[in-house]
């Protein structure tokens, strides 16, 4: 509940009233609020952090290594105030400030669950990873076929259609590879393989039956199309600087591609600094009316109506929303008829680590940086069990040459050492694993019952750990990425089991999650609460199970659909 | 280990007798100020040290070029802990106090072989503690030392640009090329 000492400033309803409102305008937000404003709705973007331009607000993206101060280091005494971000992926000098500071946004954990956020206008959009993969039939049928979780309430077929629809916007680079368990898109041109790259796809093939390794399907403009000019996008020109923000808008971003298309329709409007505190539920019409928005600076609270709301807060802010919305129809929580909101969260396995040196190859080198990584799709319970544990793994894999060391019995400082570490050393190549994980009702989010943030909104508290299921999946990586690249000739440097907690992996799902039964699901195949239709969660909060490829390409296609959907319903008169 | 059994273990190494490293804390006068911080050192003598680790060969210009000293002062006040500082700064003090007990003579002073053959010393002696010490300990500063000067010197612009290559717009991506001996990319 509101203190009753802040004043609602309504504005005038009139005023503050849209056709459809988006919550969050990160990657899933963005792609909502293209679709909306393109098919003719009037559109209120609701963004918790700063404005972020495209170009505009990207002060390093020019940046040459020494003129960073610490060149990328963050200081010591940053480190110390901020051991969660810090953490992330990408994070570094050159990249702080799209990221939060710890103290700005505390959480609280009932088992080690690291939270990576990134508050501004286009989100962690940013700073996202850019790998593209399609899920495969396989994904959606597994949880039900194999009795891991309830059934997908969609099929490939369902979805493929949009996955075009984004690909073609977004654009995606990649091979047309035709494997089965991660289906072709529409792509521009791929990223080449490195000798190394070469080797061991070959050596896969030959060794294996169904284990390819494929170039990089990445978000990454490698060659522009029409479409991607007229965005003001330009061709990718292989910096890989990518998460400082792309000085030629190569790399998908909302930032620099769906929020500028949506403001070209004349439909747009954005508020920053917005930070929601629920959505309005009306009991006599049933449905949600607005949103309720305290501003971050002013602490002024605002309500916005409108005829539809997407919420694409990030996974679990999604949750939070939802479960602080509460009424009297739903006091556990907006739509939350049967338990489930916050429950079965799930996220990726990241623990596994392998790399191997190789011998050779030292006549052949690559031109300066590829942007991208190789892909082995996944192997395992392709359509049937065939492990002692459930799911399947993607793993990301790219050669590279060291620098060279100056040989143990020479001098090791002085010009000749100098000029020997300048050269190009051996090849090594590293495996590493995205694995799906079991969303269990254990594993969930809730409200803290006595903690609140600085603008009065309960802390959420992760509950999220690892299983048995995990364990033997990262087993069984790190057994097979040591035998893959012993196979082609590599020796084996290191096999690791990081055991980070959840959460770094960036990938946290679910606690919406969508489903063909009411009584078991909090969202419809068109990612419509099942109790408040004109509310659509189409973030990572609406995985029924997490599959193994990246999601983020997921979001924006059922995004895509979802909008479209609502608009459809909304003429019609059913929304 | 404190500053005095870290300097009667260095200087054993030395072949200089413990005696002659005691003398000299019980207030034998140096001929440099002895270091009591960061500040307090001579960033020119951190360019000499540098620029003996990696110093200027035919194909690209030394560490000093690079502004090392200046480089390594930033890092150690910006980016390491308390007791790495501390490390850092009784290490430079023990590598003066060195310097003058075997060659009489302050670093700066002293020709490059001299320079060489004391820095070698404590690169092996580095080698050796390190991977003795225990995990939560700091490095040995000489170690710091010469880590600061790598990283910072290949990520200098003459290091990153005359001895590595560094292409900030490559503009494309090959995979495969032949190598004929070029310096590494950067990255």
């Amino acid at each position: 509940m509101l203190a009753k000492t802040i004043q609602v400033n309504s504005g005038g309803k009139e005023k503050n009233t849209y056709d459809a409102i988006v919550i969050g305008s990160g990657i899933s937000g963005g792609w909502a609020t293209k679709e909306l404003c393109e098919l003719g709705l009037k559109t209120l973007v609701l963004e918790r952090g700063r404005d972020v331009q495209h170009l505009k607000d990207y002060p390093t993206m020019m940046k040459k290594p020494w003129e960073l101060p610490h060149r990328g280091r963050m200081s010591n005494q940053f480190l110390k105030e901020n051991p969660l971000i810090s953490k992330a992926a990408g994070f570094g000098e050159d990249t702080a400030h799209f990221f939060i500071e710890d103290k700005d946004h505390p959480y609280v954990q009932d088992k080690p669950f690291d939270w990576i956020r990134g508050y501004q206008l286009g989100g962690k959009s940013l700073i996202w990873g850019r790998a593209c993969q399609r899920w495969s039939k396989y994904e959606f049928e597994a949880p039900a076929k194999l009795g891991y979780g309830i059934d997908w309430p969609i099929r490939y077929e369902d979805v493929a259609p949009w996955y075009s629809h984004v690909e073609k916007f977004i654009g995606v680079c990649g091979n047309k590879d035709g494997i089965e368990s991660m289906p072709d898109g529409e792509f521009l041109p791929p990223f080449e393989f490195n000798c190394v790259e070469k080797h061991v796809k070959q050596t896969l093939l030959k060794e294996y039956k169904n284990r390819f390794l494929v170039q990089g399907r990445w978000a990454h403009l490698s060659q522009p199309n029409e479409i991607h000019l007229k965005q003001g996008r330009g061709q990718c020109q292989a910096r890989n600087l990518c998460m400082r923000g792309c000085p030629y808008g190569s790399y998908f971003s909302s930032n620099s591609t769906t929020l500028p298309w949506a403001a070209k329709t004349g439909n747009l409007t954005m508020r920053p600094f917005s930070v929601v505190h629920s959505i309005i539920y009306d009991e006599l019409k049933e449905k949600a009316t607005g949103v309720r928005i305290i501003d971050s600076k002013t602490k002024e609270v605002t309500e916005y109506f409108s005829r539809i709301i997407f919420l694409n807060a990030s996974a679990l802010n999604s949750n939070l929303v939802l479960l602080n919305s509460t009424s009297n129809r739903f006091p556990n929580g907006l739509g939350n008829d049967n338990d489930t909101l916050g429950k079965y969260i799930g996220f990726h396995l990241y623990r596994g680590f392998v790399n191997a040196s190789f011998e050779g190859f030292t006549d052949k080198y690559y031109y300066v940086r590829n942007p991208t990584e190789g892909i082995l799709a996944n192997y395992r319970n392709l359509g049937k069990q065939e492990m002692d544990y459930v799911g399947g793994f993607t793993t990301f894999s790219a050669a590279y040459r060291t620098r060279a060391s100056q040989p143990a019995d020479k001098p090791q400082l002085g010009a000749d050492y100098k000029d020997a570490i300048s050269k190009p050393g051996p090849w090594e190549m590293y495996m590493y694993m995205q694995g799906e994980t079991v969303p269990k009702k254990t594993n969930h989010v809730r409200l803290s019952e006595t903690e609140k943030d600085q603008w009065g909104i309960p802390l959420l508290v992760t509950s999220v750990g690892y299983d048995d299921n995990d364990e033997k999946m990262v087993k069984d990586f790190l057994e097979q990425s040591q035998e893959m690249l012993t196979k082609a000739g590599g020796k084996i440097l290191n096999a690791i089991d990081n055991k980070q907690p959840p959460g770094l992996d960036i990938h946290e799902m679910g606690g919406v999650r969508m489903g063909r039964d009411p009584k078991t699901s909090m969202l419809n195949q068109w990612n419509q609460l099942h109790h408040c239709k004109n509310v659509f969660v189409t973030d990572g909060a609406c995985m029924t199970s997490t599959g193994n490829q990246s999601p983020s390409i997921l979001y924006m296609t059922l995004t895509a659909r979802a909008a479209n959907h609502a608009v459809e319903e909304m003429k019609k008169g059913n929304l | 280990m404190n500053r005095r059994e870290a300097l009667a273990a260095t200087a054993t190494l030395l072949g200089v007798t413990i005696t002659g490293a005691q003398i000299f804390l019980n207030g034998c006068s140096p001929a440099e100020k002895n270091i009591r911080s960061l500040n307090d050192i001579d960033t020119n003598l951190l360019d000499e040290i540098g620029d003996t680790i990696l110093p200027e060969s035919a194909a690209s210009p030394g560490a000093k070029v690079a502004r090392i000293g200046e480089f390594m002062k930033t890092i150690v006040a910006d980016c390491y802990s308390e007791i790495e500082q501390k490390t850092f700064v009784d290490g430079i003090n023990n590598l003066m106090i060195l310097c003058r007990e075997t060659y009489n003579d302050n670093f700066t002073n002293l020709p490059t072989e001299k320079r060489l053959e004391l820095l070698t010393k404590l690169d092996t002696e580095a080698s050796a503690f390190n991977q003795s010490k225990k995990e939560e300990e700091p490095d040995h500063y000489f170690s710091m030392i010469k880590q600061l000067t790598l990283w910072g010197y290949f990520t200098s612009e003459p290091g990153a640009t005359k001895a590595l290559r560094y292409v900030p717009i490559p503009g494309r991506y090959d995979g495969c090329i032949d190598y004929t001996g070029e310096p590494a990319w950067l990255y």
